[in-house]
């Protein structure tokens, strides 16, 4: 896009925040991300890896074709997941209707869904001739992943004016070249937001793989957990965690500079969503709803039917012994499901408020620093791309002395959900913060706010939407969180997730039950969760363009 | 409309604030859950209480069974609080063990299996337990250093679905020869020995029966019969196999010896027969090991966890908690794993510094073989 065009002006590299101030926003994310992930990052490698790993990882055959499977996968997941992601997302963030809050919420369920549950819903959805292939591991992606392209690209187009589109409209453009020539370009740094979470989470990808690409398809992620934990090659592992992070480094790199290059400022109001009036557009809107509500929906139901047909018949025995009575005398699954919603909401409390502050804390630094910004960009980003395996066995040897003798604490899972969750927050915050506009600072400043307060008044308060677009994600992370979580040593009671991949180690009808059982426990509460904190997405003043319908 | 509005309001500062509730809650739950009384547990050992903290493997009840009450009453008679640290699968924990030796996680560890022996004993403080005279001498004598204890034992075989049989009017087979059989052609799926570790068992009995040097023969006849390969034992039992509760395709998969007693005990509605079967000529044995974790604060209170954990008391509860056998010759296990288990009387077995010493080089040419 053309940055010089006149009624969109290019945002300055930096703005006049106290150097003080700019270094106190920089310093705290940034000791964050020191203390938890590159001190026992860097520990693992420097305890593990030495010239004859580093030797045996290359010279081993068959990493070319891990890293090679890797990306095309991802990239291509990436597109698609983009490409879905947009009719969703136009959807709940152009158009008010009955439900619309519900349907957001709905949407994020798939993200956060445990693989190893999901993926057998997804199993029996898909054709036969697709099972284990990698068309299955891309669809499958794209499932999991429309969430982010919902609530990221969805977040800044419902707060595109919409007198753009409409300019250009009277001015003679077709509806596609309006999007196309108008629209896209606006959406592109929140596009490539999405896209480079989506990417991450593609590339670093575990249960997915392993459940719907079968054994032959492997990514860097299922080979350093595999050298890992059953081979007992830490080294190997290590080593090849950093060929993943070399891989990521570039692809990352480049992102982040695109996405700085496309950002241009504009007004950005919420916006008031036209209800459909027309007939046709209200049958529009309601099918287009109703589809994306069954694809959502179809294997939670899947997963529901099964907690009540437990060997092909219906019953309610799953649902009955939560918590009490053994299923026969003396053979007690010790599954206490309010245990486990309770230990799942403690800990994406607590990782949502960590993953929040810290999240909006680099974003404004990185919108108002200059170098320490951009690595702060960067370095964010790393924890979603580092496989779990290393960083939870990074901690395990870090914090093992006092005073920072922290194994097995409770809240150190929290911790490790937050770090896969400040991404999600920064990368949510950013695109807003990039697209305000100059103007108002200024006026402001005009105005006579000092720096400080206009930076208060103005970048602040934009901020109210896409932090709470990110603790949705923090939240639904935490709440669904497998992979980092077991490789944490944890103490106290299990998370949903935990529990449901214990039962599903079980042989017999109950264990299976329960674990569909308690799976559609996580959906609810989930949709709960985020539809109270989309709740929360209400003006709090007259002025504006307030999103509630006036009437 | 202000009306809706801060109304919809309160209802999501009512959900922040249970948010809030259950994140300061802290105190309260985070009590361990096998407290007992302190004070007689004081007055039994006259010490201050120590805790010591008990790591295990995922598939560990963290909570609510007779294995949790178990350890609960260790700790009235001892004064020994036990706290769980559960470090993720058998392979994980094992990892964690080797790369924290000598300033462990904690103090006592139980799930060590004989595929993982071998690099694990470094980890681990010699301690031959007061019980060891009850054990099963044939699973002591796999660690004659004395580092780790044998705690408790299962087979992974193949099990077949006995009605599909029944059904298709075939003979259930029962050798390793039956399966390269044109007969039983594309009715098996096994794990990938890379990623799961009753895969890597079942890898290890074509080993044992046919030696380092011709099981991949073995292997080019299975794979030639259509042998199909997953990544994990859920996905193969639960979506590949026509015996459990699934309705996959395949009526032979690679599961445990006590698979079929857990399908009776979990069975919903409740049943009387086991719906599936063992191939007991295709097992290999696993073997599980508790020990104490070399470098632990608390030597004293760990060894007498450990002997324990080989104690009568504990061990009759293995059976239907973790559904293996107890490693104590003198405990039953209960009638309904009896009834519903096939003994495994020649079970196959590779030695652990075999295992250590090859399995990468197994697994290398298993893929080669199998899936390329």
């Amino acid at each position: 896009m053309d940055p010089d065009r006149p009624s969109l002006t290019r945002l300055p590299a930096g703005i006049a925040l106290p150097v003080a101030a700019r270094v106190a926003l920089v310093v705290v994310p940034s000791s964050f991300l020191a203390v938890f992930y590159v001190w026992p990052f860097l520990g693992l490698v420097a305890e593990v890896v030495d010239g004859s790993a580093i030797a045996d990882t290359f010279g081993r055959p068959g990493l070319g074709r891990v890293m090679w499977f890797t990306c095309w996968q991802a990239v291509l997941s990436t597109a698609a997941t983009l490409v879905v992601g947009l009719g969703p997302a136009y959807l709940v963030a152009r158009w008010e209707f009955p439900g619309r809050r519900l349907l957001t919420a709905l949407l994020t369920v798939p993200f956060l869904l445990p693989t190893v549950v999901v993926g057998a819903a997804f199993i029996a959805l898909l054709p036969d001739a697709l099972e284990t292939s990698a068309v299955a591991i891309v669809i499958a992606h794209v499932f999991f992943n429309v969430a982010v392209v919902v609530r990221v690209v969805g977040g800044v187009w419902s707060q595109l004016p919409a007198d753009l589109v409409a300019a250009a409209r009277v001015l003679g453009a077709g509806p596609w070249r309006a999007t196309r020539e108008v629209t896209l370009p606006l959406l592109r740094p929140a596009l490539v937001a999405a896209g480079s979470i989506a990417f991450l989470f593609t590339f670093t990808s575990f249960g997915v793989v392993q459940i719907l690409g079968g054994p032959t398809r492997v990514t860097i992620e299922v080979e350093i957990a595999r050298r890992a934990t059953q081979l007992g090659d830490v080294s190997g592992a290590a080593v090849l965690s950093l060929v993943q992070l070399a891989l990521l480094a570039v692809v990352v790199g480049v992102t982040v500079r695109t996405q700085r290059r496309a950002s241009v400022s504009i007004g950005l109001h919420a916006q008031a969503s036209p209800r459909p009036r027309t007939r046709r557009t209200r049958l529009a809107v309601g099918a287009a709803a109703v589809t994306v509500a069954a694809l959502v929906v179809a294997p939670l139901a899947a997963l529901a039917l099964s907690s009540v047909r437990p060997g092909g018949r219906w019953s309610l025995t799953a649902w009955r012994t939560f918590g009490d009575g053994p299923a026969r005398p003396g053979a007690d699954l010790g599954v206490d499901a309010i245990g486990a919603v309770v230990a799942s909401l403690r800990a994406a409390a607590l990782a949502t408020a960590l993953a929040v502050a810290i999240g909006t804390l680099a974003a404004l630094a990185v919108s108002s620093a200059r170098r320490g910004g951009r690595l702060l960009d960067v370095g964010s980003m790393l924890p979603l791309g580092t496989s779990a395996v290393t960083i939870g066995f990074g901690m395990l040897i870090t914090f093992d002395r006092a005073p920072v003798d922290w194994r097995g604490e409770p809240w150190l899972v929290a911790v490790g959900h937050a770090l896969v969750a400040v991404p999600f927050v920064v990368r949510a915050i950013l695109p807003v913060l990039r697209a305000r506009p100059v103007g108002w600072r200024e006026a402001a400043a005009t105005l006579g706010a000092s720096p400080l307060r206009a930076w208060w008044e103005i970048d602040v308060r934009l901020l109210r939407r896409p932090v709470l677009v990110g603790a949705c994600f923090a939240t639904a992370v935490s709440l669904g969180e497998f992979g980092a979580t077991t490789f944490l040593s944890r103490t106290g009671h299990e998370t949903l997730p935990v529990v449901i991949a214990r039962l599903l180690g079980r042989a017999g009808d109950v264990p299976r039950a329960q674990a569909s059982a308690l799976a559609v426990v996580l959906a609810a509460v989930t949709t709960i969760v985020l539809v109270g904190v989309e709740l929360l997405d209400r003006p709090t003043d007259g002025g504006g363009g307030g999103r509630a319908r006036r009437s | 409309m202000i009306h809706r509005r801060s109304t919809t309001r309160l209802g999501a500062l009512a959900l922040v604030s249970v948010l809030a509730l259950v994140a300061c809650s802290d105190d309260a739950a985070d009590a361990p859950t096998d407290t007992t009384d302190t004070t007689q547990a004081t007055d039994a050992t006259d010490e201050a209480p120590v805790t010591i903290t008990l790591v295990t493997y995922d598939s560990f009840p963290a909570e609510g069974t007779s294995l949790n009450d178990a350890l609960a009453s260790f700790t009235a008679s001892t004064g020994i609080e036990v706290e769980l640290v559960i470090a993720g699968d058998t392979g994980t924990m094992v990892s964690k063990a080797v790369l924290t030796a000598g300033n462990p996680e904690g103090d006592v560890m139980w799930g060590v299996d004989n595929t993982s022996l071998s690099r694990a004993l470094p980890a681990f403080e010699p301690y031959t337990s007061a019980e060891i005279d009850a054990l099963d001498p044939a699973l002591t004598a796999l660690v004659p250093g004395g580092e780790l204890t044998p705690v408790d034992f299962g087979d992974v075989c193949i099990n077949t679905d006995l009605e599909w049989f029944t059904a298709e009017g075939l003979e259930p087979p029962t050798t390793f020869a039956d399966l390269v059989d044109p007969a039983y052609a594309d009715l098996l799926t096994v794990q990938n020995p890379a990623t799961s570790s009753p895969g890597l068992a079942f890898l290890l009995a074509t080993v044992a029966e046919f030696g380092a040097d011709g099981w991949q023969a073995y292997w080019t006849d299975l794979r030639d019969n259509g042998v199909e390969v997953v990544d994990s034992w859920t996905t193969a039992y639960y979506e590949r196999f026509s015996g459990s509760s699934g309705d996959g395709p395949s009526p032979l998969v690679v599961s445990y010896a006590s698979s079929p007693p857990a399908e009776v005990i979990f069975a919903d509605p409740p049943r009387d027969d086991a719906p599936t079967g063992v191939m007991t000529e295709t097992c290999f044995r696993q073997v599980e090991f508790a020990g104490v974790l070399a470098g632990t604060d608390h030597p004293e209170q760990a060894q007498r966890l450990v002997d324990f954990l080989a104690s009568a008391e504990f061990q009759q509860e293995v059976a239907l908690n973790l559904f293996v056998w107890p490693a104590r010759t003198d405990v039953a296990p209960p009638p309904e794993f009896v009834e519903f288990a096939d003994v495994v009387d020649t079970p196959l077995t590779v030695a652990p510094e075999d295992i250590e010493t090859n399995r990468e080089v197994w697994l290398d040419e298993w893929t080669q073989i199998v899936l390329r």
